[in-house]
């Protein structure tokens, strides 16, 4: 029967199958962080079980960590604790761990692809639900909650029942000024944030195949937006390129081998999926959240939505809670919203190609008055990377802050936070109430956008920029 | 983990779609020890705003929630459900959730269970019809009854759950024990497949 690439990822990682379909599932990479790892140690500990494959586990910290600098020690007593307790951790049950200072620190959903650790093929978890990210390489890379950390410590497998398949087509180029941050926003306009929900979602089309990897991460890292278990795009000569002379990558007569594997995981000709979806990159505009949901998502030459247009009662009160919390008036063109934040980062959009494509929109401009622009590159590899191109200069001469990699001001648990009523364009991926700091207002745009709304000062058309 | 018995209590209905992780606690908590308990700080930016429905004093000791669609979105924090559990609170009822919010429930003895959108907008009316009323949720025979006690019948449904979820939750017995005791296989599967694919 022709296969999906899902299915022959899901088949080849199956241990045992049990009698209501539930699959006992082999795990090949198990990333871990000091948020949602510390109480599945614990576990382990009370049980007096190891981990049974430390090779295959690597350990991170990156989402409560200030971004400022940290060479005197972490100031902040929580953030230090974590920290310290994942290095107790670690040491314990002997998990390979890159410290705070090691240049490979970083976001642990840009490390993994980044380092040759995040492989086509592999199944990749970790208990953070952004681990989607990874499906960019054509692995099946899914977020899990604590006791499955525990699980995979323990075990390396997880008990799973496969999900269904959907297919989101993109097919034709995209125009200026849009990129896959873009892509995956009017994807998850279309088909909202539950239209994924139960399914993994490859991503194909023209204008998927036609993006770098950094833009199929984003793709792929968005996919729990849309409620997806986990996004994939098949790999192909883009993928082996860069996985090639990755550190952790195999190398020689391995890669050939290995390589020679991936090319068979692309679906067959004829193969299945329970829902499909097609969008037309050509129809694209750059995208801006106005709500507090991924799928309020707006071109940004549109205006606030009305409440008072909806006919469905529950959905009118939903908007209208929107339009209150995030501070605005119907009818008002999204670019009169003047923001008083900026930040350009995140698992999302914190590679070299975004810092590249925030300095191109930031190079010769300056940051508007009463802005503040934080831009935290995603590692210290991204970070010596933008550095060496003098991408760092740029931005600091255009009056942005330049920071240490962490997840800063993507979730509001680390110094980097909106204050309440604060308005900012971020490069992230929620703009839930609250995610950026208590009753800060979240607008997702791209890198490019999010630069064009710090020389602006307000939300802008980054097509009018460049 | 305990083993899951029928539930009588509370219920208290949940008006808005697309309930994230994030307002169920936000990121800023997650750092506490699981030992300190999360259940005050349940809903805690939304309850800091005031009025909100589970501190109303009609549903104290409530122990079912009934939602709108997509409950539990979003972050994979399973700090949500020890937030719902730790405040004493054992069943969710909505019409979808989030798929790893879903799976976290079970690991806790947390029992989501997913009615059809319209039984799920009945529930919801009857119970703010009759605040404080309670439903019984029988997980052996797979039924929602309520709300009871009072003569505003919204009556009773079945619902689906995997079998073998459901025998660990009556049983009580966590993942790991069972799949501890699929050893051999694993070895067994790890052993070859290793040896097919070297570059892993």
């Amino acid at each position: 029967m022709a296969r999906t690439l899902f299915d022959k990822v899901w088949d080849a990682h199956v241990v045992e199958r049990l009698e209501d379909g539930t699959c006992v599932l082999y795990i090949d990479r198990h990333l871990v962080h000091e948020v949602t790892s510390p109480q599945a140690f614990e576990g382990l500990r009370m049980a007096g079980r190891k981990v049974r494959r430390p090779d295959a586990t690597i350990a991170v910290v990156d989402h409560n960590v200030a971004t400022s600098d940290r060479r005197s020690g972490i100031k902040e007593e929580d953030s230090r604790i974590q920290v310290e307790t994942l290095e107790r951790n670690v040491e314990a049950f002997g998990v390979p761990y890159f410290p705070l200072l090691d240049p490979r620190q970083g976001i642990v959903h840009i490390i993994g692809p980044e380092q040759g650790i995040s492989l086509p093929g592999n199944t990749i978890v970790c208990g953070d639900s952004h681990t989607s990210t990874h499906g960019a390489m054509g692995a099946l890379a899914f977020g899990i909650g604590t006791s499955e950390v525990e699980h995979v410590l323990a075990t390396q497998t997880l008990l799973q029942k496969p999900a269904k398949n959907m297919l989101v087509r993109v097919d034709g180029k995209l125009p200026a000024g849009c990129t896959a941050k873009d892509i995956v926003l009017a994807i998850i306009g279309r088909i909202g944030t539950a239209g994924g929900t139960g399914h993994v979602i490859e991503f194909a089309g023209e204008a998927i195949r036609a993006l770098d990897m950094a833009g199929r991460m984003t793709v792929c890292n968005m996919s729990i937006e849309a409620g997806a278990r986990a996004g994939m795009i098949a790999p192909d000569e883009t993928t082996f390129a860069y996985v090639a002379g990755k550190p952790f990558a195999p190398k020689g007569a391995a890669l050939e081998q290995a390589i020679a594997y991936w090319k068979t995981l692309p679906a067959d000709a004829g193969a299945v999926y329970d829902k499909t979806v097609v969008l037309d990159a050509a129809d694209l505009a750059p995208m801006v959240t106005w709500g507090t949901n991924p799928e309020a998502v707006l071109p940004v030459t549109a205006v606030v939505p009305d409440p008072a247009a909806e006919p469905d009662e529950a959905k009118r009160v939903q908007l209208a809670r929107m339009v209150e919390y995030m501070g605005l008036t119907p009818g008002q063109k999204l670019t009169d919203l003047k923001v008083d934040v900026v930040f350009i980062g995140s698992c999302t959009k914190g590679r070299i190609e975004d810092m590249r494509a925030a300095a191109e929109v930031a190079r010769g401009r300056k940051v508007a008055p009463g802005v503040r622009a934080l831009v935290v590159p995603g590692s210290g590899i991204v970070k010596l990377q933008a550095e060496a191109e003098g991408i760092d200069k740029i931005l600091l001469d255009a009056g942005f802050e330049w920071r240490e990699p962490g997840c800063s001001m993507c979730l509001g648990m680390n110094p980097d936070n909106l204050t309440a009523g604060q308005r900012c364009a971020s490069t992230s991926n929620r703009n839930f109430e609250g995610r950026q700091g208590p009753g800060g207002r979240t607008h997702l745009v791209s890198p490019a956008m999010a630069a064009a709304a710090a020389v602006t000062g307000h939300i802008a058309d980054v097509r009018e920029l460049v | 983990m305990n083993k899951f018995e029928t539930v009588e209590a509370v219920a208290v209905p949940l008006e808005m779609p697309n309930i994230d992780t994030d307002q169920i606690i936000p990121a800023r908590f997650l750092w506490r020890a699981r030992s300190e308990g999360y259940g005050q700080l349940l809903f805690n930016d939304v309850r800091e705003a005031g009025g909100f429905i589970l501190d109303r004093p009609e549903y104290k000791g409530a122990e079912v929630i009934v939602a709108d669609k997509n409950f539990g979105c979003g972050s994979s924090r399973e700090h949500a459900v020890w937030a719902l559990s730790d405040a004493g609170l054992k069943v969710v009822i909505a019409p979808s959730f989030g798929d790893i919010f879903f799976n976290n429930s079970f690991k806790n003895g947390f029992l989501p269970i997913v009615l059809p959108e319209q039984r799920c907008n009945e529930l919801r009316a009857a119970l703010a019809r009759n605040p404080g009323a309670k439903v019984v949720v029988d997980l052996e025979n797979q039924t929602v009854t309520g709300p009871i006690g009072v003569n505003d019948g919204y009556g009773q449904d079945s619902f689906d759950i995997d079998p073998f979820r459901k025998e660990l939750l009556l049983q009580g017995v966590d993942d790991i024990t069972f799949t501890l005791s699929q050893g051999e296989a694993i070895t067994a599967f790890e052993s070859r497949y290793l040896a097919e694919t070297p570059w892993i």
